[in-house]
């Protein structure tokens, strides 16, 4: 049997790469079994769960309903784009802090809606960070910890603002 | 909240970051299906498309012939049975000669990749020969014998299609209830539900040619898996090796061997390379194993003060088409009913039957959750017959501390209490029960569950859980430990417990893990007992090591051993704490003296701790946690819609060891229950409504676990007991705190609309058919406040 597949350009986390892949493949198929990078994880396969979720072009994306051919060319941040070399990013500290990645498999498409949240507005409230992860489903945690480290994370972020000026949170790729 | 017992604790009581969080949190965490391995193939399964047939032929040439399949296996290739309860292995790793539900496995193919294995599942041809399904438990226990039986009878004459019957008494059961004041008797239904961890299970299997197989698996157990493994694929247990990866959930849903990892082993046996297996959502939804339909009926009796007097069970479990741990589940529905509240006289008699459905088994709070959500809501109604604040109740009847229960558990810490006056307090509940507006409403509900069971699903004598720790000249510390890390934070729990008891900082701390070559055996998470069992274990190396440690630094110092204090990365001199060394410098002189520094520590269960009867073992533990909660609903009696606005959960786990981790736990569970209560149902079509026997809706969205809208707010309050034999007192937080959920919202429903639910979910549907009913009767109001009602005297 024989497979069609094609070569795709994809900015992931600012790294220019290309990847051969079937051409049925989608985004989280081709980022995990094409490129390795597995940290994007696939949990239902359909949409539902949100676990692939990744930052298109700075939109929280659904990677498993995403052909990657829809990604070509464009900028791809995924969890592993989240920390930078100074170290991780405040929402993946605080995760670890509030004991809100339990199991861990929710967690990369969590952060990912929650550091665009962030980035559009760092001191979201208890219900902003409900709604923004409404796509994100976990079944460990209850999400009350989730929120809780959400927040901390928009509080550290803002912090960093004030004293350097600069607007984006950390981290390379976006 | 914490309500917190002193102790002398450094870390242990405080917040701390889990070993493995970072990794999660940056993507760097490894999960079975993160791995890949030169040459892999990849491995599917072909499943039966009837719920009950036989199977006459399977023809496999055209899937061998197509190309890139490297091979093709059927039941013929595995023909041992294996089950995760020694007396009850009914499972082949692919049907031999009957399919018993539909997504039964048949075949497996392994392929150059995904899109070749399913085109070749295509090309298998199954001939099936169609028998008679059971779909109705009732149905199925009624059996007699006209139409085959799901499983063989195990004796002649017998209906095989029953697992297991269990009935066991306890005290004078019917003179209880003749003299009690009042008696309430109800039928409660409680519908399946299932697990649903994010991560799907997959396993990967590796043969390398001379003997050794070692298969990477999403369990939660891996050293039943080990096993099995050996016996059904007859390679020597010292042969295979079973690695788990970090598991992205389980909640019971990973606690026994699956189709996939016989599957992986077998396809890699035949063509010398690694093959991988990762099921489809929707695979997940069939393998189930998750909570049986229950359908339960209770009589209660108390005296007109409000004393229970005996309390009679009769209940039908839905098995689905195999055993799993349902010998086990049938016990459990009734053996863990006798706490927190005492109860003079007991009987149970529960059924659990085989339907032609995906196998039911152990879902957190394995058998327990289901009998707890009947008898909280008989203790419910009991309260308002003898005119009692359900608070109130439930303190009288109160089993107390270090006293045995009806069946003989032993009962040692127990701070029920302190649970339930936690939650009155947080909730406002003088405020508001019988208060608030109609419409609105509050309810509570109480339970225990076990840390663990005190004995292993095999006979043998051998430590329940065990680790192996070293340190070294860096002053690192390295524990060896066998127990599953699904998220719940036993990889931790060892390391705070190396950090404490040596001296050392957390990050020094490596823990190795999940791979039966170098791990000691720990018996897999399963029964909330990692934490009391493994932590016991853990304390029992640490501690060998920390003497030897401080007798060298007290021979070097020339003062007693007892007064060298190893915290925070040195070594102190109790008397003055001015002289100090730091921890490695301590660590040399121990291994100078000792030579190189290792210990093994492991934990065994006490003997004595339950009733010499037939079953008496069961439901055993060394320790047993306490639960309760309080839930505020409102309820729209036009659409029958429930809100929930908030749970508070109370628990004693006797100390929090890290209280983030704990509070985790409860939430986590109060949340598992919430959904539950109103929104999961793992349904199967019928033939009125579609294929019978199909899977209603299996996808995450439309069976519908609660999204982050859908929770309510939860409040965790933690309660210390301090257990005597919990390593510093700690006790199970895992699937203690789910119970209540829902008998507390049902009775919350109560308090808001004067209509009982008595079954499962609380969906709209249920609760507007519950709604109508009531209002047909004239009974949709707020109910009387306690005392304002008659209350029943002897009657």
């Amino acid at each position: 049997m024989t497979t069609q597949t094609r070569v795709v350009r994809l900015i992931v986390n600012g790294d220019a790469r290309e990847v051969g892949v079937p051409t049925h493949f989608t985004l989280l198929e081709s980022l995990r079994y094409g490129l390795a990078m597995t940290g994007s994880k696939q949990g239902c396969d359909k949409g539902d769960c949100g676990a692939c979720t990744v930052l298109l072009d700075g939109v929280p994306t659904l990677s498993c309903l995403t052909p990657v051919w829809e990604a070509e060319d464009r900028n791809v941040v995924t969890v592993e784009g989240l920390a930078g070399p100074e170290g991780p990013h405040p929402l993946q500290d605080e995760f670890d802090l509030h004991g809100a990645a339990q199991c861990g498999f929710c967690t990369p498409g969590i952060l990912c809606s929650a550091y665009a949240l962030l980035e559009e507005n760092p001191d979201p409230s208890r219900n902003q960070v409900q709604e923004a992860l409404a796509g994100n489903l976990c079944r460990c945690t209850g999400y009350a910890k989730i929120y809780d480290a959400v927040i901390a994370a928009g509080h550290r972020c803002r912090m960093s603002l004030s004293d350097n000026g600069s607007g984006e949170p950390s981290g390379g790729g976006s | 909240m914490i309500r917190k017992a002193k102790s002398d604790n450094v870390l242990i009581g405080t917040n701390m970051r889990k070993v493995e969080g970072l990794s999660k949190s940056t993507g760097r965490a490894v999960y079975t299906d993160d791995i890949a391995l030169p040459g892999m193939l990849h491995g599917k399964i072909l499943r039966s498309p009837h719920p009950h047939a036989r199977i006459v032929s399977i023809d496999t040439a055209a899937a061998e012939a197509l190309d890139g399949v490297h091979a093709v296996i059927t039941g013929k290739d595995m023909p041992t049975t294996y089950g995760i309860i020694p007396w009850t292995p009914d499972e082949y790793p692919l049907c031999v000669d009957r399919v018993r539900y539909i997504g039964d496995g048949v075949a497996a193919v392994a392929a150059v990749d995904e899109d070749t294995a399913l085109a070749a599942l295509e090309l298998i041809e199954v001939e099936y020969e169609e028998l008679p399904a059971f779909f109705e438990p009732q149905d199925a226990e009624q059996a007699d014998g006209s139409t085959p039986y799901i499983h063989e009878p195990k004796k002649e004459g017998w209906n095989g299609n029953i697992t297991k019957m269990v009935h066991l008494e306890f005290g004078e059961v019917e003179e209880g209830l003749e003299a009690a004041d009042v008696v309430v008797e109800g039928d409660y239904f409680f519908e399946g539900t299932t697990h649903t961890p994010i991560e799907p299970h997959c396993a990967i299997g590796q043969w390398d040619g001379v003997g050794h197989l070692t298969v990477w698996s999403a369990t939660q157990v891996p050293h039943y898996l080990h096993r099995e493994l050996a016996r059904v694929l007859e390679v020597d247990q010292a042969n295979v090796r079973v690695i788990q990866p970090l598991v992205g959930g389980a909640f019971g849903g990973k606690s026994e061997p699956f189709d996939l990892e016989f599957c992986v082993a077998k396809l890699s046996m035949l063509t010398g390379r690694p093959v991988k297996i990762l099921y489809t959502r929707e695979e997940v939804f069939y393998s189930h194993r998750g909570r049986h339909p229950f359908h339960m009926h209770y009589r209660t009796g108390a005296t007109s003060d409000g004393m229970l007097t005996s309390v009679d069970a009769k209940i039908l479990l839905d098995g689905g088409a195999y055993a799993s741990f349902g010998l086990v589940t049938t016990y459990y529905s009734g053996q863990l009913l006798c706490a927190p509240y005492a109860m003079p006289a007991y009987r149970f008699d529960s059924t659990r039957v085989y339907t032609n459905k995906p196998a039911c088994g152990p879902k957190r709070g394995h058998g327990s959750v289901q009998p707890r959500f009947a008898f909280e809501v008989q203790v419910d109604k009991l309260a308002e017959r003898t005119g009692l604040d359900p608070m109130e109740f439930r303190r009288r009847n109160f089993v107390g501390s270090d006293t045995r229960t009806v069946n003989e558990l032993r009962i040692t810490s127990n701070g029920f209490l302190e649970c339930l006056s936690a939650v009155e307090s947080a909730s406002g509940w003088a405020d508001k029960f019988r208060r608030m507006p109609f419409g609105r409403g509050i309810g509570v509900a109480g339970s225990t569950y076990i840390s663990g069971t005190n004995y292993p699903i095999y006979p043998n004598e051998m430590p329940q859980s065990a680790v192996q720790m070293q340190i070294d000249r860096s002053g690192r510390v390295a524990v060896f430990s066998g127990a599953s890390e699904i998220g719940q934070g036993c990889d931790s729990v060892v390391a705070y417990i190396a950090a404490e008891e040596l001296g050392v900082p957390l990050e020094w701390v490596r823990v190795l893990r999940g791979d039966t070559d170098f791990t000691p055996v720990d018996l897999g998470a399963y029964s909330s007992r990692v934490t009391f069992m493994l932590g016991n274990a853990a304390i029992d190396a640490a501690t060998k090591l920390r003497k030897k440690v401080q007798e060298a630094v007290a021979a070097h110092w020339d003062v007693a051993k007892g007064e060298v204090l190893l915290a925070g990365g040195y070594a102190v001199w109790a008397p003055d704490t001015a002289r100090q060394m730091p921890i490695a410098e301590a660590f040399n002189l121990a291994e100078a003296r000792f030579g190189t520094l290792g210990a093994t520590g492991w934990y065994q269960t006490p003997k004595d701790v339950h009733g010499e009867y037939r079953g008496g073992t069961i439901g055993a533990s060394p320790a047993y946690s306490f639960t309760a909660h309080v839930a505020e609903v409102d309820v729209d009696v036009d659409t029958g819609m429930v809100e929930v606005q908030k749970i508070w959960v109370a628990h004693d786990c006797g100390r929090a060891l890290n209280p983030v981790l704990v509070e985790g736990q409860m939430e986590g569970s109060a949340y598992m229950g919430f959904g539950e209560a109103l929104m999961e149902e793992q349904l199967f079509k019928d033939a009125d409504h579609g294929r019978a026997g199909l899977h209603n809706a299996p996808s995450l969205l439309d069976y519908r676990i609660p999204t982050s809208l859908d929770t309510p707010e939860l409040e965790a309050l933690i309660v210390e007991s301090i257990d005597p034999e919990g390593p510093y007192g700690a006790k199970e937080a895992g699937e203690g705190p789910l119970h209540p959920s829902i008998p507390a919202i049902a009775n919350a429903i109560y308090d808001a609309i004067g209509v009982r639910m008595d079954r499962l979910p609380f969906s709209a549907p249920h609760v507007w058919r519950a709604i109508e009913a009531a209002r047909e009767r004239g009974e949709l109001r707020k109910p009387e406040q306690p005392g304002v009602a008659e209350a029943v005297s002897a009657d």
